[in-house]
């Protein structure tokens, strides 16, 4: 099975002399693709900033990160833009979808991005997979919260990553709303075949994935596959 | 099912589609932000149609500013060689005689020194004396009748067949003067016309020594004639002769090239107000980019690189810079028909607006490069700012770098002096102008920067809560206090200053006329006549000291050098106009308190007579000709030439009304000299003043008087009529920092919703939430309008004391008027604002500014 993203000797500091601040240290793990992955570890312990390395947005300070088989840190900005809108898919906890877009043009948008043309089909199918069909021309500020990240999970899944970060995606959410979600994820993940790597403070959303990595203080401190990746060995 | 269509990146049309469609939501608060630029675009529009039409008005009546094909005109009658030239030219002639004189309305007794203009001939040939009613125009000529400048009608309140003396005759007025070729509202106001026919001209007695008569031939011709060519032939012998060569062509480029200065002179005012509007769209573009931090991380995060999220926002930015362009254009083009109204007074032509492309597509063009200079600090920090403000808000975008925004002032700079220099066509001054405007903004930003630190290094934390409140929201993160000071500021000192420069001019005549200065002047008193003048004037109850003898005469020569050396050798110092001029020259053998000495030494009584006469020349007309202590300088007095030696300069307080000269004599050298008096004294009223002219002129129709209070007057009507002209520009630009103000305010109001919602949620009274959004704004608009009167008063200070040569003293009434104004504007749109803010339900206004 082939890796689809590896870290080696990761970490991360923010700030300078007295004020630097060493948020990551050495992070070490490989991700095989198709894998299902949960980060947890308790508030403040770098999970987003992980995530944030891991999906290009930010550059470790030391160690190197290869997202499908790319070294990113030797990448700028705008190349690693590139590689996030071909390979990578976004959910994050606050859903983030674009407030001046309607539900399907902000569906629409990585595909427009990657310069496809004739997506619409497309992007109504995966809007019709989340249920949203019926509120396409719908602003976010129309949505719901629960409504907006199914929207959003639908824009994740719209460019066909081969790797998916949910940032707790189900953070802001109800129950009820929360386990539609994690239903969605899934299903659409299994049926796409992507790696789907959440951070969550969710031990039951953490529990559906197959490999648990826990932080601590920026520091890896377990790295266990669960029963569900046993099970599906 | 995705499309065939491989990978490519999106193309310029999904970036347009995507700036289309991101502005859907914002797009009354983007035209509001453009808006500022709007008044400026349009009134540099309005101001470059009508100089275009104003261009063509000139070019195409031209001949009927000058009334001939050529005029020779002098100070002197025509000599033999001149005249004879004249007479050899062309197929119709005319001639005129100008001087001034006094009139008597015999009917209302009313006495006033007008222009006489003595016709003989058939001019004008272009053009026409328009009169009520029409054919006095003609018909004048052929009685003892005159045309009467319509004001000078209106002010006598005369009327056709009633009776006027002109020295020692009595016209009757044939008709109102309502235009004639060369007049404007300005000359009429200055010196009103009377235009008679020349052979009553000797009848009047006014043509005798000592008249200041300007002599003038009007040519015309029939027939196809090279005038260019032909006036190249002639113009040496008439310029030596000492007359003066007018042709259309020649008064045309002259009347074209003296308002396109005045088009210039508003385009600049103009561009201030359009810089001001630039501050609005800087520091609106700003905000709103700020506000779409999140958008542009998503963006980001979905794979867009910085330079599509960059053009996504410099196409919106353009789009509307364009359209509030393009409004501008339109507002300016529409603007222009009422311009000419506004300045019919100075327009030397009839103007009928007109709709100028290449002011419009100038407008346009100069709109869209103002939107994105001043947009393009924060639409260039968009490509830096990073992906990860989508997992953390807080993040900010680094500071920036400071190379780029540096360049993006340079570049702003570079705009203004590129535009400045366009205006005015010369370095230096479109430095000063550039220099000016940076000088206001860093004063006003300094000011700004200032009033943050003080009010929240000196807080007044024992105040009550809706005094901190308000003080608070001066220097809290994301105040509008930088750009309300700056546009509030720069638009009061620009308005200030037009107020101030009135003061300073009117100034400089009201001195003349206040406390027991004289304020009439009786001049052309011929010797035989003194004595009984003076004994009228005792008469009429006026102080009396005496009067003062004048000689008339020109100058031969400086050393050796005459009007024919110094045309051979331009190098010389001296101005042509030196030697052409007539001087009227005095003799006393003491000075007077205007006067003082600045080099050499003045000798009262002419002594030593193997040696020429020590004269003293006033300074700056000697430094303006180079001439020096000890030069000789050899005078023309009535035909007898006479020798005399600078023998010092002297400094000469002109804005004293009394009789200052440029050239004074010893006594000893003029006493028989043929020569006529000037009497100096003091009115105590209009009425007064009235009685006293018309006792004078009734004897001795010659005479002419001067009357101070109306030579006020008509500087008034002067200024106002100008001043008019300045004060609409500079209310203009006032109007454009209201329009900022208004756009600031706005987007602040979209910051301070949640705020104010917030307090409201916790328990404040709208009435607190209003309190606190006054006391804010009084607070800025107080300092602003402050400032801005600062700035003023600076540079009118120097104004006066480098240009108008006075010492500055404000008119404190208007200021404080001004300061109370702007104060009360500023609150005023202020609340207008917050209440809309404050009566709608949070809830409401929570969902919209999401
Ligand atoms: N830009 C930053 N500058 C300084 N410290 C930061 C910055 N971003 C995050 N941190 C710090 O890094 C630590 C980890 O943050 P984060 O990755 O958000 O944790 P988690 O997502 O696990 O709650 C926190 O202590 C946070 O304060
Ligand atoms: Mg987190």
């Amino acid at each position: 099975m082939d890796t689809i993203l590896s870290l080696s000797h990761v970490s991360k500091a923010y700030g300078h002399g007295e004020h630097r601040l060493k948020v990551l240290d050495d992070i070490h793990f490989d991700i095989h693709s198709g894998d299902t992955v949960a980060i947890i570890g308790p508030s403040g312990s770098g999970k987003t900033t992980l995530l944030g390395l891991c999906a290009g947005l930010d550059r470790p300070t030391e160690g190197s990160i290869q997202l499908n088989n790319i070294s990113l840190e030797s990448l700028d900005e705008d190349r690693r833009a590139r590689v996030r809108n071909e390979f990578v898919g976004f959910v994050f906890q606050n859903f983030q979808l674009l407030p001046t877009l309607t539900a399907l043009e902000n569906v629409m948008v990585p595909m427009e991005l990657q310069g496809l043309k004739n997506i619409r089909s497309h992007a109504l199918d995966l809007l019709a997979k989340v249920g949203l069909a019926n509120r396409k021309d719908h602003y976010p500020v129309q949505l719901s919260g629960g409504e907006q990240q199914r929207v959003s999970i639908a824009r994740a899944f719209s460019n066909r990553p081969r790797i998916l970060f949910a940032d707790e995606p189900t953070g802001n959410l109800d129950a009820e709303n929360s386990e539609l979600i994690e239903k969605l994820l899934f299903d659409l993940n299994r049926e796409a075949g992507t790696t789907l790597i959440v951070v969550t403070h969710n031990p039951e959303l953490a529990a559906k994935t197959g490999r648990i990595i826990a932080l601590k203080g920026g520091k890896v401190v377990s790295d266990l596959a669960t029963d569900r990746q046993t099970a599906s060995i | 099912m995705i499309g065939s269509s491989r990978q490519s990146g999106p193309s310029v049309a999904w970036l347009l589609s995507m700036a289309w469609r991101d502005s859907r939501r914002n797009r009354s608060r983007l035209f509001l932000f453009i808006s500022s630029i709007i008044l400026g675009i349009a009134a540099l529009v309005s101001v470059q149609s009508l100089s275009d039409s104003l261009r063509s008005e000139i070019e195409r009546q031209a001949a009927e500013l000058v009334g001939a094909d050529i005029v020779i005109s002098g100070n002197k009658p025509l000599n033999e060689n001149i005249g004879k030239l004249a007479d050899s030219l062309g197929d119709r002639r005319a001639a005129q005689k100008s001087f001034p004189s006094m009139a008597l309305f015999l009917r209302s007794g009313g006495a006033r020194l007008v222009q006489v203009r003595a016709l003989e001939g058939d001019f004008p040939f272009y053009g026409q004396l328009k009169t009520i009613p029409a054919s006095a125009g003609r018909s004048f000529r052929n009685q003892q009748e005159i045309l009467v400048d319509k004001g000078l009608l209106l002010q006598f309140d005369g009327k056709v067949g009633d009776s006027v003396q002109l020295g020692m005759t009595v016209f009757r007025i044939a008709g109102m003067l309502e235009s004639a070729p060369g007049q404007t509202g300005l000359t009429s106001a200055v010196a009103p016309v009377i235009f008679m026919p020349m052979r009553y001209l000797p009848g009047t007695g006014l043509e005798q020594f000592g008249s200041r008569i300007n002599h003038s031939r009007f040519i015309k011709f029939d027939r196809k004639t090279d005038i260019t060519s032909l006036t190249e032939r002639i113009e040496d012998r008439i310029e030596e002769a000492g007359y003066e060569l007018t042709t259309i062509e020649r008064q045309q480029e002259q009347t074209s090239r003296s308002f396109r200065d005045v088009g210039r002179f508003l385009s600049l005012i103009g561009f201030v107000a359009l810089l001001l509007g630039c501050i609005g769209v800087a520091s609106a573009i700003h905000v709103y980019i700020r506000e779409k931090i999140g958008t542009i991380a998503i963006l980001r995060c979905l794979g867009a690189t910085s330079r599509q999220a960059f053009l996504i926002y410099l196409f919106q930015i353009l789009a509307f810079g364009g359209l509030g362009s393009l409004a501008g254009s339109v507002l300016g083009s529409a603007l222009q028909f009422y311009l000419p109204v506004l300045l019919k007074d100075i327009l030397p032509v009839s103007v009928e607006a007109r709709i100028s492309w290449q002011a419009i597509g100038s407008g346009l063009g100069l709109g869209l490069i103002i939107s994105i200079l001043f947009a393009l600090a924060p639409l260039l920090s968009i490509r830096r700012i990073s992906p990860l403000n989508t997992l953390r808000m807080e993040f900010q975008a680094d500071k920036g770098d400071r190379l780029t925004s540096l360049l993006v002032y340079l570049l702003m700079l570079a705009f203004i002096w590129g535009f400045s220099w366009l205006q005015i066509r010369q370095v230096l001054p479109s430095l000063y102008f550039t220099l000016a405007i940076v000088v206001a903004f860093l004063v006003l930003a300094g000011f700004a920067r200032l009033l943050m630190w003080a009010v929240k290094k000196f807080f007044p934390g024992g105040w009550p809560y809706v005094w901190r409140q308000g003080l608070a929201n001066l220097y809290r993160p994301q105040n509008q206090t930088l750009v309300l000071l700056m546009s509030i500021g720069l638009g009061t000192a620009l308005f200030c200053t037009v107020l101030f420069i009135q003061t300073i001019l009117l100034d400089r005549v009201k001195v003349s006329t206040s406390g027991a200065q004289p304020n009439i002047v009786v001049f052309d008193i011929q010797e035989t006549q003194r004595d009984s003048i003076v004994a009228i004037s005792k008469r009429e109850g006026l102080d009396v000291s005496g009067t003062v003898p004048i000689v008339t005469m020109r100058l031969k020569s400086v050393n050796r050098i005459n009007i024919d050396s110094l045309r051979r050798d331009s190098s010389l110092p001296m101005r042509p106009w030196l030697f052409n001029r007539e001087y009227r020259v005095t003799y006393r053998d003491t000075l007077v308190s205007s006067e003082r000495i600045r080099k050499g030494t003045w000798t009262g009584v002419w002594k030593d007579k193997s040696q020429p006469p020590g004269i003293s020349v006033e300074e700056g007309l000697a430094k303006r000709n180079g001439i020096r202590i000890g030069d000789t300088l050899t005078f023309d007095v009535q035909g007898t030439p006479m020798a005399t030696i600078v023998g010092s300069l002297r400094q000469v307080e002109w804005n004293r009304i009394q009789t200052n000269f440029l050239v004074l004599f010893p006594a000893g050298v003029l006493e028989k000299a043929p020569k006529f008096h000037v009497l100096v004294s003091r009115v105590e009223s209009p009425e007064h003043s009235a009685r006293y002219q018309q006792a004078v002129v009734k004897a001795f129709p010659n005479v002419s008087i001067i009357d101070l209070g109306l030579v006020l007057d008509v500087v008034s009507a002067l200024l106002d009529k100008i001043g008019f002209v300045i004060r609409f520009m500079a209310l203009y630009c006032m109007a454009t920092g209201i329009v900022v103000l208004i756009a600031s305010v706005l987007i602040s109001k979209y910051q301070r919703i949640r705020e104010s919602v917030l307090l409201r949620t916790i328990g404040a009274s709208r009435r607190q939430i209003l309190a606190i959004t006054a006391i804010e704004y009084l607070m800025l608009g107080a300092l602003a309008a402050l400032t801005g009167i600062l700035l003023a008063m600076g540079g009118s200070w120097i104004l006066a004391e480098q240009v108008f040569d006075t010492t500055f003293r404000p008119d404190w009434l208007p200021v404080l008027g001004v300061f109370a104004g702007v104060c009360l504007l500023t609150v005023g749109i202020g609340m207008t604002n917050s209440r809309q803010v404050v009566n709608r339900p949070p809830l409401e206004v929570l969902r919209d500014a999401s």
